[in-house]
């Protein structure tokens, strides 16, 4: 079941699929597969010289207007470029925060002076950013957010702490949401501020994660500097900032995302096959029950794609609850399916297999990006009108 | 392959809300339960006559307006949503599917365009009472006499076999086993040697019915399809027909979810409506999640079933499962958030927690779909 094609989609897809093949089996093959979630902390210097020549050959930020850099295209363009990205075994997009969560905000609310600054080398890979949002005390509740921000002369002064922030380690920018007002309700005294990662007053801590990987870091900010004029929307607006940019994830990815679910579901069943366990009609059921399970995820994409345009349809709203879901009963029902087997390592001291890797893996799949609760806060409130808690 | 409903097919879901709101309104619904027949003639005739359902996938050289199943999957989602008390789904879904699937021309000119008129209304009589789904349930016979055939044994969970004014009877050869020897016969409602009991059912917004055979005599033409090949046409013909119950169990499952919500905004408890809280609030969350993917996967088997691709026994089956699990848990979902007044009588949730197990069951469960796709899958 594919996506509704012409001409011009079809050739570009072609061309996206040429493209990837002759660098992915050339000079890059050895990226293949790498850095994909659970695995981002490796091979850094060599996903970024890889994000460089995506750049270069114009396949960064394809989604963008072609004004600032991108190539204009559309919701299914991306989808399809995304698909072929897996399915070429691409490593994991160093510069995907940039790409997909930074980019689309300056774009919508930056000034011409931040648009001209920031979103080029993001473009051509030259700048990597990291995210600085979730604090100890500032989870699910983001708008208690306490790292402050004051302005002293033509600087920000930043003092408190991050956590979670994905690829910190290696990462040039952070955009941080810093309390900037005190005084005011707790929603209008945020700013976004776009920070410099690599400077005195800055520390990073990598949090080491239960599959034994640091993917994300704790930061320290203490004394950092900002320059004043590097506030995104406003100086007290940065919540509506932060917001606007949960609004402009477009569902891009949810196709090369379930190529690769394809491709984890494929080794279960041949797990099932090796075992015996496929002749059992107990895992029978929940074989076929996951397999039907992610058909009926790509039905939702692509139903979600061709509302292209439209408002935040119910097909997106549904669609982290659900895959996030889906994938990690797989990652149990893989463990299941292995019986005793699914204890043994690839080797001391912590060597996980690749299958071990996304069943731990799968257990951040429904907490991070806004956890089952939040989701099912938003489908309620946004999708059935349902009234919202009295805070 | 189009992932989304056509203007015209919106339409047409919004002709047959209007209609049903009117025709089925849950005062209708009440009264059509109450009778032995289970519907009600007059809206079966404005149906058939003035709206031409019955006609709509009927093809055109038949006196239908041969559209297809990209049409007919809103109007069952409405209908669904309205529970409509019909023999619609048994005519259209099981009998003329099955005409349409195994008829020779001569049958097809013969009964097609009465069944599109709405004048004659045929089902499926396939299960029997050791209720197994597959070919081994065939258990009834059938011999050479004469020239035509006699058909013996008994035939249960009969959609509308007691008011169908015609039969399509799956029978074996006598000492045959499995799929092999299974052939299908036409059979009139009237014909002499049938017995033909209405069972009371839970569910009294769904018809089923008994049908003893006893040494039914009927002639040569009333052979269905090859001999001995009347398994796979019943299966295929099951398959269109499990589709369409997909498709109704999406849009009686989004009808609990609205009522759920509906609720959930005026009823008031510790001061503020009960849908602000997250218990709440939460559940209802998931039955949205669970009522679009049902409507995904009854979409996609409904496309399918339109082109005419391959892969309708697996699409057909995931459907099923999926949308069978998704209205039982909006239904029973419906009745925990209503509380006490969602457990009475006068109320309608109980009518659509009823609808959603008998429907669960029919043409087979969500078990019985799981094991069909994991053996489509080859394993």
């Amino acid at each position: 079941m594919e996506l509704q094609l012409n001409e011009r989609e079809k050739a570009f897809r072609k061309e996206a699929r040429t493209w990837l093949q002759e660098q992915l089996t050339g000079p890059f093959k050895s990226l293949q597969g790498r850095g994909a979630s659970g695995d981002q902390d490796t091979y850094v210097e060599e996903r970024i010289a890889w994000g460089k020549v995506m750049g270069a050959a114009g396949w960064n930020c394809i989604g963008w207007p072609k004004e600032f850099g991108g190539r204009g295209c559309s919701i299914k363009e991306e989808a399809v470029f995304n698909e072929e990205y897996v399915r070429a075994n691409g490593p994991g997009n160093i510069g995907h925060i940039g790409e997909t969560l930074l980019g689309p905000t300056l774009i919508h609310f930056g000034s011409p002076e931040q648009q001209k600054r920031f979103l080029p080398p993001i473009v051509s890979c030259d700048e990597i950013w990291c995210q600085g949002y979730s604090e100890p005390g500032a989870g699910s509740d983001l708008a208690n957010v306490q790292t402050k921000a004051s302005l002293v002369g033509d600087e920000w002064i930043i003092e408190g702490q991050k956590i979670w922030t994905s690829g910190a380690q290696y990462s040039d920018w952070c955009f941080v949401l810093c309390r900037t007002d005190a005084e005011a309700p707790k929603h209008r005294g945020i700013s976004y501020i776009l920070v410099p990662m690599k400077q005195d007053g800055v520390e990073v801590r990598p949090i080491k994660q239960m599959g034994g990987s640091s993917e994300f870091a704790e930061v320290f900010f203490d004394g950092a500097k900002a320059e004043k004029d590097h506030v995104v929307g406003g100086v007290n607006n940065g919540w509506k900032v932060a917001m606007g940019t949960l609004a402009f994830e477009r569902g891009a990815s949810t196709l090369g995302q379930q190529y690769l679910f394809q491709k984890e579901f494929e080794q279960v069943v041949a797990v099932a096959k090796r075992t015996g366990a496929a002749e059992d009609p107990i895992f029978r059921q929940r074989i076929a029950d996951a397999w039907i399970g992610l058909k009926i995820m790509r039905v939702n994409a692509l139903r979600m794609l061709e509302h292209e345009g439209a408002d935040l349809n119910r097909e997106a709203l549904i669609s982290k609850l659900y895959w996030s879901n889906w994938h990690r009963d797989l990652g149990k029902l893989a463990m299941d399916l292995l019986g005793p087997e699914a204890e043994l390592l690839d080797g001391a001291p912590y060597q996980l297999t690749a299958m071990q890797k996304w069943y731990l893996f799968s257990r951040a799949d429904t907490i991070y990006a806004g956890s089952n609760q939040i989701q099912r806060n938003i489908i309620g409130e946004r999708g059935l009108g349902l009234p919202k808690e009295p805070r | 392959m189009e992932f989304s409903f056509s203007e015209d097919q919106d339409e047409l879901r919004r002709a047959a809300r209007r209609f049903l709101e009117v025709q089925s309104s849950e005062e209708r619904v009440r009264s059509a339960m109450e009778t032995e027949r289970g519907y009600d003639p007059a809206t079966w005739e404005q149906l058939s006559e003035e709206l031409a359902w019955t006609a709509l996938t009927i093809p055109e050289a038949y006196g239908g307006l041969g559209m297809s199943y990209l049409e007919l999957h809103p109007l069952m989602e409405e209908m669904g949503r309205a529970l409509l008390c019909s023999p619609f789904f048994s005519t259209i879904c099981l009998g003329a599917n099955a005409l349409l699937l195994a008829g020779s021309e001569g049958q097809k000119q013969r009964y097609l365009p009465e069944i599109a008129a709405g004048t004659t209304k045929p089902t499926l009589a396939y299960a029997e009472k050791n209720n197994r789904m597959d070919a081994l349930g065939v258990e009834a016979t059938y011999s050479r006499s004469g020239s035509g055939y006699a058909l013996h044994g008994e035939k249960r969970y009969v959609l509308d076999g007691h008011t169908a004014e015609l039969l399509v009877v799956a029978a074996r050869s006598e000492g045959s086993t499995g799929a092999e020897g299974v052939s299908l016969f036409l059979v009139s409602g009237d014909a002499q040697g049938l017995e033909r009991r209405w069972l009371p059912t839970m569910d009294q917004t769904r018809r089923l019915a008994s049908v003893v055979l006893a040494d039914v005599a009927i002639s040569d033409d009333a052979l269905l399809g090859e001999e001995g090949r009347g398994w796979e046409l019943c299966e295929r013909t099951l398959d269109l027909a499990r589709i369409a119950l997909a498709a109704e169990q999406v849009g009686a499952a989004e009808m609990c979810l609205e009522m759920s919500v509906e609720y959930a905004k005026v009823r008031k408890q510790f001061g503020r409506p009960i849908g602000s809280f997250q218990s709440i609030k939460h559940k209802c969350a998931d039955m949205l999640m669970m009522v679009e993917s049902a409507r995904s996967a009854a979409f996609y088997a409904s496309a399918l079933a339109a082109q005419g691709d391959d892969g309708l026994s697996e699409a057909a089956s995931s459907a099923k499962a999926y949308c069978s699990d998704t209205f039982f848990h909006c239904a029973a979902e419906n009745i925990q958030i209503h509380g006490g007044i969602g457990f009475t009588w006068e109320h309608a949730a109980h009518l659509y927690f009823k609808r959603a197990k008998s429907s669960e069951t029919l043409l087979g469960d969500p078990s019985f779909h799981r094991e069909r796709v994991a053996r489509c899958m080859g394993l």
